[in-house]
């Protein structure tokens, strides 16, 4: 019979990995893993600075997380920096003002392991509201952007010439991604949630020929590592958020041992 | 005969970023059933101003004027798409385009890449990449096609075929083309016109025009030696007693 705590662990784990899959498979099209990284940083941000106001934490962190999307969609646009670079500059700023700030305040003290990597097995009722709250909106804006998104992946100044509003779709995804990082770092940490969104989707790209059975398979395949990960916990006693990611990573090296599944023969021969 | 309609039209266009001038007062008209193609050296403006015309860029000064509502077909330069993104040609061609399965097959067989139909992109060759993207741009039936070194990446044969393709495409369709090269010599049996560019218009004209032209001579011949120079067995040799080079006799 499972524990209560324990079914609730699954469900936000579940919640979180069909988010992740098809955001996961943008972040690798698209070679995002980095600002994933730099958004998931900035949480840690929004964490203190709710302490600091006394706002509800995740609010505080979905406001940061989608101030700083802001940010970065004006910086890239910028030629004086290199866009990794500015990236690093965000992303290691945030994360330390955040810990200098938490550290500072006084007669609060924080469980900062449980926001680093994550306290699956602490998920509440109001997490679960928030995961399934947030998630299910920010799934149908993704579905509502899906064939601009793939266009612009495709290429985006041709995107452009064909009618897609680029900058509004960039925009928009950005801060859809803001939000997936806020409502993921409860599951798995914020120094873990790039890991969750790109290796479900590196694992189901062998699998997948098309985007969007890349997009299901890499749901899915996060979904069995939040459920091994989160058994494995429990059976030998691990943090959880970090063997979710061990299941995770497992799952991806299993991967690998079936052939690619590219229809590579199907070409014609004349 | 009537004069034909203009579809585009750029005057004066001028592009600076920071101190360089990309681009300096350039005028350009496109008509349609007409085949401009821009040439010159690398960093000459070519691809930005292909940018400012489709609208993607705007010019510091200048105007650019498309015919309302002109339909344009672009093919962009190159294509990265990471391998990790799995698309079959089919539905490169499909998206962004209601275009029925239809009319996707008859549009490859033109462009003589239908057996590629369902494999991978990452799979394709420099050629059939070219052709693909070509057919892309041609399923929005264009008036207008701007075409970014469209044989970029294919042998000489291959090049002959895609000018030839272009051709006709133009008399089939009666659209106009505006293309970049960086080819100096297959493309000038496909092209009505050539601008000369070099941050500004070097020359311009027929291409029978063109080749004779002093400027364009003189900007070709250091090219041609400039590429020549990878086979050369002196490396000190000096353009100016490299006269041989300048009548274009290395023109191939």
């Amino acid at each position: 019979m499972l524990d209560d705590f324990v079914l609730r662990a699954l469900l936000g784990g579940v919640g979180v990995a069909l988010i992740a899959g098809p955001f996961g498979s943008f972040v690798v099209w698209r070679r995002l893993a980095y600002f994933g990284d730099t958004m998931a940083h900035s949480a840690l941000l929004g964490v203190a600075l709710g302490f600091l106001l006394h706002l509800n934490l995740t609010f505080a962190v979905i406001l940061v997380c989608q101030m700083l999307a802001l940010l970065l969609f004006f910086g890239q646009r910028q030629r004086f920096l290199a866009s990794d670079t500015l990236l690093g500059i965000f992303s290691h700023g945030a994360l330390s003002i955040g810990l200098v700030v938490l550290a500072s305040l006084d007669g609060v003290r924080v469980d900062l392991m449980a926001y680093l990597f994550g306290d699956i097995l602490a998920v509440g009722r109001a997490d679960l509201g928030w995961i399934f709250g947030v998630g299910g909106v920010v799934l149908a804006g993704l579905l509502w952007l899906w064939r601009p998104l793939l266009a612009i992946t495709v290429h985006e100044d041709l995107a452009r010439v064909e009618g897609v509003a680029v900058d509004r779709v960039n925009a928009a995804f950005l801060l859809l991604i803001a939000l997936t990082v806020a409502i993921m770092m409860k599951v798995v940490g914020l120094l873990l949630v790039t890991s969750l969104l790109i290796i479900p989707a590196a694992t189901a790209r062998r699998f997948a020929c098309t985007p969007e059975i890349m997009a299901v398979f890499a749901s899915l395949i996060g979904c069995c590592a939040v459920g091994v990960g989160i058994y494995g916990s429990f059976h030998f006693d691990t943090p959880a958020g970090p063997s979710v990611v061990v299941a995770a990573s497992l799952l991806f090296l299993l991967g690998l041992l079936f052939p690619q599944r590219v229809n590579e023969g199907s070409r014609k021969v004349r | 005969m009537s004069s034909p309609e203009i579809l585009l039209e750029l005057t004066a266009i001028t592009l600076i970023r920071g101190r360089r001038h990309l681009l300096q007062d350039i005028d350009l008209q496109l008509a349609r059933g007409e085949i401009v193609t821009l040439i010159g050296p690398n960093g000459a403006g070519k691809t930005t101003l292909l940018r400012v015309a489709l609208g993607l860029l705007a010019p510091t000064s200048g105007e650019v004027q498309r015919k309302a509502g002109v339909r344009i077909g672009y093919m962009p330069q190159q294509l990265q798409i990471d391998p990790t993104f799995p698309l079959t040609v089919k539905r490169f061609l499909a998206m962004n385009n209601r275009a029925q399965q239809e009319r996707m097959l008859p549009l490859l067989e033109e462009v003589g890449a239908d057996q590629v139909l369902d494999s991978p992109l990452q799979n394709l060759s420099g050629g059939e990449m070219q052709r693909v993207l070509l057919a892309r741009a041609l399923l929005r039936e264009p008036e207008l096609l701007v075409l970014d070194e469209p044989v970029q990446g294919v042998d000489v044969h291959g090049q002959i075929d895609l000018y030839q393709l272009i051709s006709r495409v133009r008399e089939q369709r009666n659209c106009a083309v505006l293309m970049v090269s960086h080819d100096l010599h297959l493309v000038m049996s496909a092209t009505d016109r050539v601008l000369c560019l070099n941050g500004h218009i070097c020359c311009s004209g027929t291409p029978e025009a063109v080749t004779s032209n002093p400027a364009f001579i003189e900007m070709f011949g250091l090219q041609a030696i400039e590429s020549l120079a990878i086979y050369s067995h002196d490396k000190n040799h000096r353009h100016d007693n490299c006269s041989g080079c300048k009548d274009g006799s290395h023109a191939r």
